[in-house]
């Protein structure tokens, strides 16, 4: 008996060691085209569309949006999946075929792999001339991945909280903005500011003020390259923000039974007056006003408190790029859904959010920026892969939320340390990483 | 045998239907063994038969997994890449040359000491409900209760009620205590806390087995100890705690090795975070959120050693002897 399960276990064990070569998806379909259909109503077939969007998926928002493409592309049939914890569950999935036809590119997948995983909507040269974001996923001159909106970086604040603390023009300093909030604290009943700590994913957010600080296009590659916590450098200035706040009394008392959902009516409602999120979070709010019944107008959004040769700066990025199954059997139908999204949804309208095509107009949330002359600039990303490697490899999680919760645990003393030590630690990781993966 | 007329009798039934002549050796020798060897084939393969569900769904669901993560923890894979690197014991040697690794251990020490609290309450109203007393069923229906909740939702519902102002200030409140703290504020308070919460969930699982075991002492027992004046703490300890001695030992081991892998409590209500890291949060992150696949699966597998050598080690301090009543 003794003898047979040593043999059993044997056995398992010895077909397990094979199972990991036949992970993943082999190389056979690599470098496939998803080519844009010439004639729409020749394209036919079932396509499984997978979103974040779990909300719109379930009040029918994108059934409509599936009818409406419909019209152009009769023989198409759309469906839908909406994964909660999209991240998660995508990166079990992706060791099979079967990962939807239309799906939105994971952070997990290494650039380089994108060949081996989606197939390519066309040459970054020729794709450049009408997308914004396109270089966020080339791969030897071919792109990967569309995203259907583009996103900004920035508070959003309650107007009427802050004109109530006597403040009316965006703060134009880090200081600054600590003194506005301190002066939001001692005149209103509003929390200065609200971390989200528990819900963990927006404190990743400040990562985004990366390359805000500075108005420098270039910023990720000095990620790759530099100390992203050296004096002055863009992270620094933005953790160092963020330590203040907390420091200073300014955020939420306790920050680890913080709530999300609840943080939307809240802000609406002027308890909560400002949080650093991003642009994709205005309709969210207003919608939560308008459930609250207090005026959706009241919902401001301002850029990170510096000020480059005189004006203000804002980064504008890809949000998650739609890409084709590079194993689906309907590469066709799933480009045309890109395409027609893209272009033609309205979605990015519908989201109060910056469009992907070039010659598109600002929303109209985005007004009070034109008017203060915030200057755009997108970043480049060719050195996007490298940061995220030496993210991984060195565990510190610039977009993770890890590292930024112990930084507003050291601010409210509830981890020991002195902020110098502790940024001077993670840069110190940082920079002997960056020794080691060579690419 | 349907076809005994249509054929010509085989030698055997030829033999025994004319009954005329010694069966020689020769003949007799090979015509018993086929059907006992068939027999025996038989009994031998029957209760694998049995088994062939549950030991296929053990292979699938526990054995290939374990010796999958196993082959992982020798690699560098990233959870999701198409090729992957064989890399020796270098994962090994990363865990344990790495310091910070073994440190969340320390956390484990706080529901190690509740699981001390959880036992010891378990027994007490074990034994007492054991006892005839009023509502005796109500209260079991009470204690077990947790046990039933998904723990997903435990996670939740004590989120709400350790919040600033939340249910657990509410009713220290009513007691006319007002306190200011922030529950899962701090490292030491956030995993009392989280312990605490955990002694709620189990509690119930201990409770019953406790139950069983003192329930399936005989009855007698206890009138004859009554008789010669043996009150409620000399029945415990004299009858009890010896009867269930097995259970026991058993709930010691299960509640040390639950407490080194704790794990959904702590995720779900702070990810970690303050201090309350487990070992087993810090290997998902290690996967899934640096994609450190192979790292992560030699950490589990030096976490399974762990377990094991823990309760190896217990075996032999506390041997599994006999229980001997009478």
């Amino acid at each position: 008996m003794n003898r047979r399960t040593v043999l059993l276990l044997t056995t398992v064990t010895g077909a397990a060691l094979l199972l990991p070569g036949c992970t993943g998806t082999g190389g056979s379909a690599k470098g496939a085209e998803a080519e844009a259909p010439d004639d729409p109503s020749k394209v036919g077939g079932t396509i499984t569309v997978l979103t974040v969007r779990t909300d719109l998926v379930q009040d029918g928002t994108m059934k409509k949006y599936a009818a409406e493409f419909n019209r152009t592309y009769p023989k198409v049939k759309v469906e839908f999946q909406a994964l909660t914890d999209y991240e998660a569950e995508i990166k079990i999935r992706m060791n099979t075929d079967d990962y939807g036809d239309v799906l939105l590119i994971p952070a997990v997948i290494k650039k380089d792999d994108y060949p081996k995983f989606f197939a390519s909507l066309g040459t970054a040269a020729e794709r450049g001339k009408k997308y914004r974001f396109t270089d966020f996923t080339t791969v030897d001159g071919k792109v990967y991945g569309q995203s259907p909106v583009g996103v900004m970086p920035g508070f959003v604040y309650n107007k009427r909280v802050w004109k109530q603390a006597g403040v009316t023009r965006w703060p134009t300093s880090p200081a600054e903005f600590l003194a506005d909030l301190k002066a939001i604290k001692a005149k209103t009943d509003a929390v200065p500011y609200y971390t989200n700590f528990a819900a963990q994913w927006p404190l990743t957010s400040w990562t985004y003020v990366d390359g805000a600080v500075h108005c420098d296009p270039q910023a990720t590659t000095k990620l790759a390259e530099g100390d992203p916590w050296a004096q002055g450098a863009d992270l620094r200035v933005g953790d160092t923000l963020l330590y203040d706040i907390v420091k200073q009394g300014l955020a939420e008392k306790d920050p680890t039974t913080s709530n999300w959902e609840q943080s939307k009516p809240r802000t609406a409602k002027g308890e909560i007056a400002t949080q650093w999120l991003g642009t994709w979070a205005i309709i969210q709010f207003q919608d939560a006003a308008r459930k609250a019944g207090v005026n959706p107008d009241d919902i401001g959004f301002m850029p990170f408190p510096t000020r480059t040769d005189g004006t203000f700066c804002a980064t504008v990025g890809p949000d998650y790029n739609q890409a084709v199954n590079v194993h689906s059997p309907h590469k066709e139908a799933a480009r045309a859904w890109i395409d027609w999204f893209t272009d033609k949804s309205g979605y990015d309208k519908d989201n109060l959010a910056i469009s992907p095509l070039k010659n598109a107009a600002m929303p109209e949330v985005l007004k009070p920026y034109e008017e203060a002359g915030v200057k755009l600039i997108e970043l480049d990303d060719s050195a996007g892969a490298r940061v995220k490697l030496i993210d991984d490899r060195s565990e510190i999680g610039i977009y993770k939320p890890e590292y930024r919760q112990d930084l507003v645990d050291l601010a409210r003393g509830a981890k020991k340390g002195s902020l110098d030590d502790f940024l001077g630690g993670l840069g110190e990781k940082w920079t002997e990483t960056q020794a080691d993966v060579s690419d | 045998m349907a076809h005994a007329h249509t054929h010509p009798p085989s030698p055997r039934a030829g033999q025994t239907a004319t009954g005329t002549g010694r069966p020689s050796a020769k003949d007799a020798a090979p015509a018993p063994a086929p059907a006992p060897r068939r027999a025996r084939t038989w009994r031998l393969l029957t209760p694998w038969l049995f088994l062939l569900a549950p030991l296929t769904l053990l292979i699938t669901f526990t054995y290939a997994p374990i010796a999958n993560m196993v082959a992982y923890s020798f690699t560098d894979w990233d959870g999701v890449s198409p090729d992957l690197h064989y890399t020796g014991a270098e994962n090994y040697a990363e865990i344990f040359t790495r310091e910070d690794l073994f440190q969340v251990f320390w956390v484990s020490g706080y529901y190690l000491a509740a699981s001390v609290v959880q036992i010891a309450a378990a027994l007490y109203f074990a034994t007492i409900l054991s006892f005839d007393i009023r509502f005796r069923t109500f209260f079991k229906g009470v204690l077990f209760f947790p046990s039933l909740v998904n723990g997903v939702a435990i996670g939740f519902v004590f989120l709400y009620f350790f919040q600033d102002g939340g249910t657990f200030d509410t009713v220290l409140g009513l007691f006319g205590y007002h306190t200011d703290h922030a529950w899962l504020g701090t490292p030491v308070s956030a995993n009392v806390s989280l312990a605490g919460v955990s002694i709620w969930r189990y509690l119930g699982m201990n409770f019953v087995l406790f139950l069983g075991a003192i329930q399936s002492v005989p009855g007698e027992l206890y009138e004859a100890a009554e008789l010669d004046g043996a009150g409620r703490w000399h029945q415990f300890r004299h009858i009890i705690l010896p009867g269930i001695k097995p259970v026991l030992t058993l709930t010691v081991i299960l509640s040390v090795s639950g407490s080194l892998s704790a794990f959904e409590i702590p995720y779900i209500m702070t990810g970690g975070a303050t201090g309350t890291e487990t070992f087993v949060i810090q290997t998902v992150k290690l996967a899934f959120r640096f994609n450190k696949t192979g790292l992560a699966s030699a950490a589990a597998v030096v976490l399974l050693l762990i377990i094991l050598l823990v309760t190896w080690v217990q075996r032999r301090l506390v041997p599994d002897d006999r229980v001997d009543l009478v």
